[in-house]
């Protein structure tokens, strides 16, 4: 592990189980990630594709029907899984904070704007009311809320979604936390709303030395925001690697279908290319690769024997046995990077 | 030819407060906009919540009553029609909504959804209907058997299929596309957007295509409406307009739309401020108090959509007569009127 590597998940597993323990979902299936102090890590995938569920293990938060099967979570080298429920409080919120999808679920409508960007500084620091809501209006004025003194006493009902959301933002960073986890955090808001809120994401970023982890099915956002990426398709990670690597020579055939498949503002009145058939029900999953049914390329082996991991020396890695097919062990070349 | 003409349409909404509460004045959800939609083409409206986009989609399905204006439909106005003819023009007109686990009744079976607007609106006999049905499944890629399964049995992609061989059941001329792939998973979108453009390649449709994905729209429509606050701020040729947006609201509307690839750079022109209440817009320009190239007049005096280089723009930026020679202030500088 390199000095700066802030989270490292290694063969990390967690799994849904129903109440008879006859059906078993594996929602994330051993993943492995990693990401350095400062760097933005996009995992991109379809819903069921078990991001969400990744993201909600690595704050241990998952629904009692989850189980964390195996695998590490190393967060600035001492391991998540092995923390007490207790220890894990300390942790959340302080060392790794999360943004949800909804800014109206997250706030509590009930409690005014300054208590909830007040609460985690009195809860983790310690410190009084009066300390923690001048420490709330500084972080309303770093996300760009104007009035923040009037602001401090009003209710998440007397805001717009863009107001909530920069927020809950401002509730994410109020500890100073490593790590920011945002799931889909801009989805609820309107274009140029998310242009803002995606360049003050990246603003408090650089002033705080924040590690961010953007959780999204938008390739857009990725192509934005972040630097290294990650694709999940049916609870795996397909492929992982530095974002322009990925978007220009694409190693697993379902990155580059999906990058493939969405209109791009100035291309021509040709047709898209689509991706044929469906995500796989996660319940009953197919032998061998996940994503065979719909691979182009699929050949007789993918559909009996499901792909290792193929790790490439600059970072890259793919699921898939074409990766593994012009590959020796030290120096793997990806078949997009020659053809 | 045009399919639909709106012509100065507006419709206003009276807002109340309170149980007891008086009116408070009038929302102009969509506020003297003119628009056409020739045959077999497709108009994408682009625009941000309160716009006035989907209001402008249920004024052409006719759910709403325009307050002000005309919608013509195949040369004749609506206002006037008879009930027969309201009847013949709701049957041209049909709609794909967002999402499909809404639109679809989950206890009915595929060919009760899909059969119910030709039970409703033409006397068929039952084996004449089944031929429809199945006809409509093949044409929008469904095998047959997908008739006697209940939506639930479906996936996302599936389902708007299903969506939108209902609407197509009565052969309309006109299809209201709201939204029509967001619901789905990213995979699945480019599917129906294909299936969308061979059925109007193969039926000579007409769409009207709302969505908020910019690069969809722009994809997908042959002309682009830009809407602000219940107003067409510019409209013209999709790709042109995507390329050389001249309003500075499509201006910036586009360039907050995200990029395709990491190594695209563009310059942002990022909005202060969110868009106004529509209960009391600005006055003059509705766009002005975000604009960055505001000048004095703009706050005073409604500019009109005029025509610049074979598109309408309604900005005062291009009331000049050199407006061939595109005005660009620089970011900075104190614009002058």
């Amino acid at each position: 592990m390199s000095a700066s590597t802030l989270l490292e998940i290694e063969n990390l597993s967690t799994h849904y189980v129903s109440a008879q323990g006859t059906r078993v979902v594996r929602a994330v299936d051993q993943v492995s990630l990693r990401i350095n102090a400062g760097e933005t890590l996009g995992i991109v995938g379809e819903s069921g594709s078990g991001k969400s569920t990744l993201a909600l293990t690595i704050l241990r938060v998952l629904p009692p029907a989850a189980q964390i099967v195996s695998g590490k979570m190393l967060f600035e080298g001492e391991d998540l899984l092995q923390k007490s429920d207790v220890e894990m409080q300390h942790v959340r919120g302080k060392r790794i904070a999360m943004i949800l999808q909804d800014p109206m679920a997250s706030l509590n409508p009930l409690f005014t704007i300054g208590d909830q960007v007040a609460e985690p500084i009195r809860v983790h620091e310690g410190a009084g009311r009066a300390t923690a809501w001048r420490r709330a209006r500084e972080l309303l004025k770093a996300v760009r809320i104007p009035a923040p003194e009037t602001r401090l006493t009003q209710y998440p009902h007397e805001m717009s979604g863009g107001m909530r959301q920069r927020i809950v933002g401002a509730i994410g960073i109020s500890c100073e936390p490593r790590l920011l986890i945002a799931d889909e955090p801009t989805t609820s808001l309107d274009l140029t709303i998310q242009a803002q809120y995606l360049n003050l994401l990246r603003e408090l970023q650089r002033a705080h030395g924040l590690a961010l982890i953007f959780i999204t099915h938008n390739l857009g956002i990725i192509a934005k925001m972040c630097d290294q990426l990650a694709v999940m398709y049916a609870g795996r990670v397909v492929e992982s690697g530095p974002v322009s690597q990925i978007f220009n020579t694409p190693a697993h055939p379902y990155t580059e279908a999906l990058l493939n498949s969405i209109p791009r503002m100035n291309d021509s009145a040709q047709r898209l290319t689509a991706i044929e058939g469906q995500p796989p029900d996660l319940a009953a999953m197919p032998p061998g690769c996940a994503f065979a049914p719909r691979c182009v390329r699929a050949f007789d082996r993918c559909r009996v024997e499901a792909p290792p991991e193929f790790t490439a020396d600059d970072d890259r890695t793919a699921r898939c046995w074409l990766a593994a097919t012009c590959s020796t062990p030290s120096n793997m070349l990806f078949r997009g990077a020659t053809a | 030819m045009a399919v639909l003409e709106a012509d100065n349409l507006s419709k206003h909404f009276r807002a109340r407060r309170g149980v007891f509460g008086g009116e408070r004045g009038v929302v102009r959800a969509v506020d003297g906009i003119s628009f056409t939609i020739e045959v077999g083409r497709t108009l994408g409206i682009v625009g941000e919540s309160g716009c006035g986009k989907t209001t402008t989609a249920k004024l052409a399905l006719g759910l709403e009553e325009p307050t002000g204006g005309s919608i013509r439909f195949d040369g004749r106005n609506l206002q006037g029609l008879d009930h027969a003819g309201r009847r013949h023009y709701r049957k041209s007109v049909q709609a794909v909504f967002q999402d499909p686990y809404a639109s679809l009744n989950p206890r009915m079976r595929v060919d009760a959804i899909i059969a119910e607007p030709l039970v409703t609106n033409e006397s068929l006999p039952g084996t004449e209907v089944r031929a429809r049905v199945l006809r409509l499944l093949d044409q929008v890629g469904l095998p047959a058997r997908a008739a006697d399964l209940f939506p639930h049995e479906f996936s996302g992609g599936q389902r708007q299929r299903i969506a939108i061989a209902r609407a197509l059941a009565l052969s309309p001329k006109l299809v209201v596309l709201d939204e029509p792939v967001s619901a789905l998973d990213v995979s699945i979108r480019a599917q129906i957007l294909n299936l969308l453009r061979d059925l109007q390649a193969e039926l000579g449709l007409s769409y009207l295509f709302i969505a908020h994905d910019l690069a969809a729209v722009a994809h997908m429509s042959h002309t682009i409406v830009v809407m602000y606050l219940g107003k067409i701020v510019e409209s013209g040729d999709a790709r042109t307009l995507a390329r050389t947006p001249k309003h500075p609201y499509t201006e910036a509307l586009f360039s907050a739309a995200l990029p395709s690839h990491p190594d695209e750079r563009r310059e942002e022109i990022i909005l202060s401020g969110e868009v106004p209440s529509p209960l009391n817009p600005p006055s003059g320009c509705r766009f002005h108090p975000r604009c960055p190239h505001a000048m004095p007049r703009c706050g005073d005096e409604e500019p009109k959509l005029r025509d610049v280089e074979g598109r309408l723009v309604a900005c005062h930026l291009y009331d000049t007569d050199e407006h061939r020679a595109p005005i660009r202030i620089a970011a900075g500088a104190s614009p002058v009127s």
